[in-house]
């Protein structure tokens, strides 16, 4: 045991997400070396992100304001929306940089033996963003695992009757990969979604 | 540090750590198996989609000590899919939530790891199977699944003889704590009156007569699913976290038609 408020700072971090005891001391220790300037740039950053974060209003992602960067951009496209799980698959679209629409968070998939079920995801906002009639395609880009699959087939019943365009992102082979090592399920999807080569 | 080699359904997976999963199987000769497969959330892992819930798969695990089950979770090293049933369950919603009750159920009555269930295996790959063919009507599979699911663990109820006497049958009352249909002399607070239909229904699902449970009526399939779900949970003593999905799923179907 340390003494006062070196300990707390230790059992502070050893409430972290996989940060054990002995990590927890060691990043305790460096923060007590580390120079006072870049202490108190950390402590800033921590107090102003539990104030100034908040979720956006329109499509749930993190957000400074009311409305994320992307809704609150005129240049995306209002017509398409893409579906996704969390904020960190935003992420991973944006730096394709190929999709120019905006997004909705789900906030997860549904997952039965897990206890979440479509009520517990933001299924419900989803349907009114879609209510007006500007929307013309939804992307489901939900993990392609099972519980993502299953989500994606319950939102397209879900939004059938409303007659828009429902498209489903591609799954096949990773690019760099070899043949032989390819799964099945993912083999035979690449062979079900192949495409012309147009020379 | 021996190798094991198994087929089986997988059960669940739990994320662990950055791209590792614990994958649960329901395995032919070990029973219920959890095992770690070691980078499997990476896109470009060796074993991509193979061990998705609801596929049938032949393992090779790798275990510290002696035994499989003991010093610590055994890993993963190759897996080979049999039939990866998922694909065909996956694409109707009725379909896959009676699929992940007809998993939890199996993971439920399989309590002890390791302990060989080869009854408990096959009913569960002849269930995945006839779910993902789509031959029946998925909430009959899962009753059916369900009903057997209890026999073979020893809780097999009677629709027939009443199950305090054996008076031979049909018996009009319907006890969850005496253990199915019960005369009219043995019967205790709580009976329930189900229609004659829906015990009829019951004994066909459990007897496997197809015949006569896929021309039953939809209101006798609900009253029957609803004293499986009933009978189910005073065994299992927990509730079962996926079930009310189903109640929900066939209710969404229902109103579509």
């Amino acid at each position: 045991m340390y003494e006062g408020v070196v300990q707390d700072l230790i059992d502070e971090l050893g409430r972290l997400p996989g940060v054990g005891p002995k990590s927890a001391q060691r990043i305790a220790f460096h923060i007590l070396q580390a120079d006072p300037a870049d202490v108190r740039r950390l402590t800033h950053v921590l107090a102003e992100v539990k104030d100034k974060v908040r979720f956006c209003t329109v499509c749930g992602n993190v957000a400074q304001a009311e409305r994320c960067r992307v809704c609150q951009d005129p240049r995306r496209d209002p017509a398409v929306i893409c579906v996704v799980e969390e904020p960190k698959d935003v992420v991973a679209i944006e730096r394709t940089r190929e999709f120019r629409g905006r997004y909705h968070i789900l906030g997860g998939a549904i997952s039965p033996i897990e206890g979440v079920g479509p009520d517990d995801l933001r299924i419900r906002e989803l349907l009114a963003r879609l209510a007006d009639g500007t929307v013309t395609e939804l992307i489901l880009a939900t993990d392609p695992n099972l519980e993502g699959e299953a989500t994606a087939t319950y939102l397209a019943r879900m939004v059938k009757p409303m007659g828009l365009k429902v498209t489903r992102l591609a799954s096949g082979l990773p690019v760099g990969g070899d043949l032989e090592y390819a799964d099945e399920v993912t083999l035979g999807r690449a062979f079900e979604g192949r495409r012309l080569l147009d020379v | 540090m021996t190798l094991f080699r198994d087929d089986g359904i997988v059960l669940r997976t739990q994320k662990l750590g950055e791209a590792d999963r614990i994958i649960t199987l329901l395995t032919r000769r070990q029973g219920r198996v959890r095992a770690v497969a070691r980078g499997i959330r990476r896109t470009k892992s060796k074993f991509g989609a193979r061990l998705e819930p609801f596929s049938h798969v032949d393992v090779e695990f790798f275990a510290r000590g002696g035994e499989l089950i003991g010093r610590g979770l055994p890993l993963c090293t190759q897996v080979e899919t049999i039939t990866a049933y998922g694909s065909g369950i996956v694409t109707d919603y009725a379909r896959y939530t009676a699929g992940t009750t007809m998993l939890e159920t199996a993971e439920r009555f399989t309590e002890h790891e390791g302990e060989p269930a080869l009854q408990q295996y096959l009913l569960l790959v002849g269930g995945l199977r006839t779910l993902s063919g789509a031959e029946h009507d998925p909430r009959l599979v899962l009753d059916a699944f369900l009903l057997r699911s209890l026999a073979v663990n020893g809780y097999a109820p009677s629709f027939e003889a009443c199950a305090q006497c054996g008076m031979p049958g049909p018996n009009r009352f319907f006890s969850v704590v005496s253990g199915g249909v019960v005369c009219g002399q043995c019967r205790v607070p709580g009976s329930v009156v189900p229609s004659a239909e829906s015990l009829e229904l019951l004994g066909a699902l459990l007897a496997g007569d197809w015949e006569r449970a896929d021309s039953a009526e939809d209101r006798y399939c609900r009253e029957g699913s609803g004293i499986v779900a009933a009978y189910l949970q005073w065994h299992l003593e927990r509730g079962l976290r996926s079930l009310r999905f189903v109640e929900n799923g066939a209710a969404l179907n229902r109103s579509r038609l």
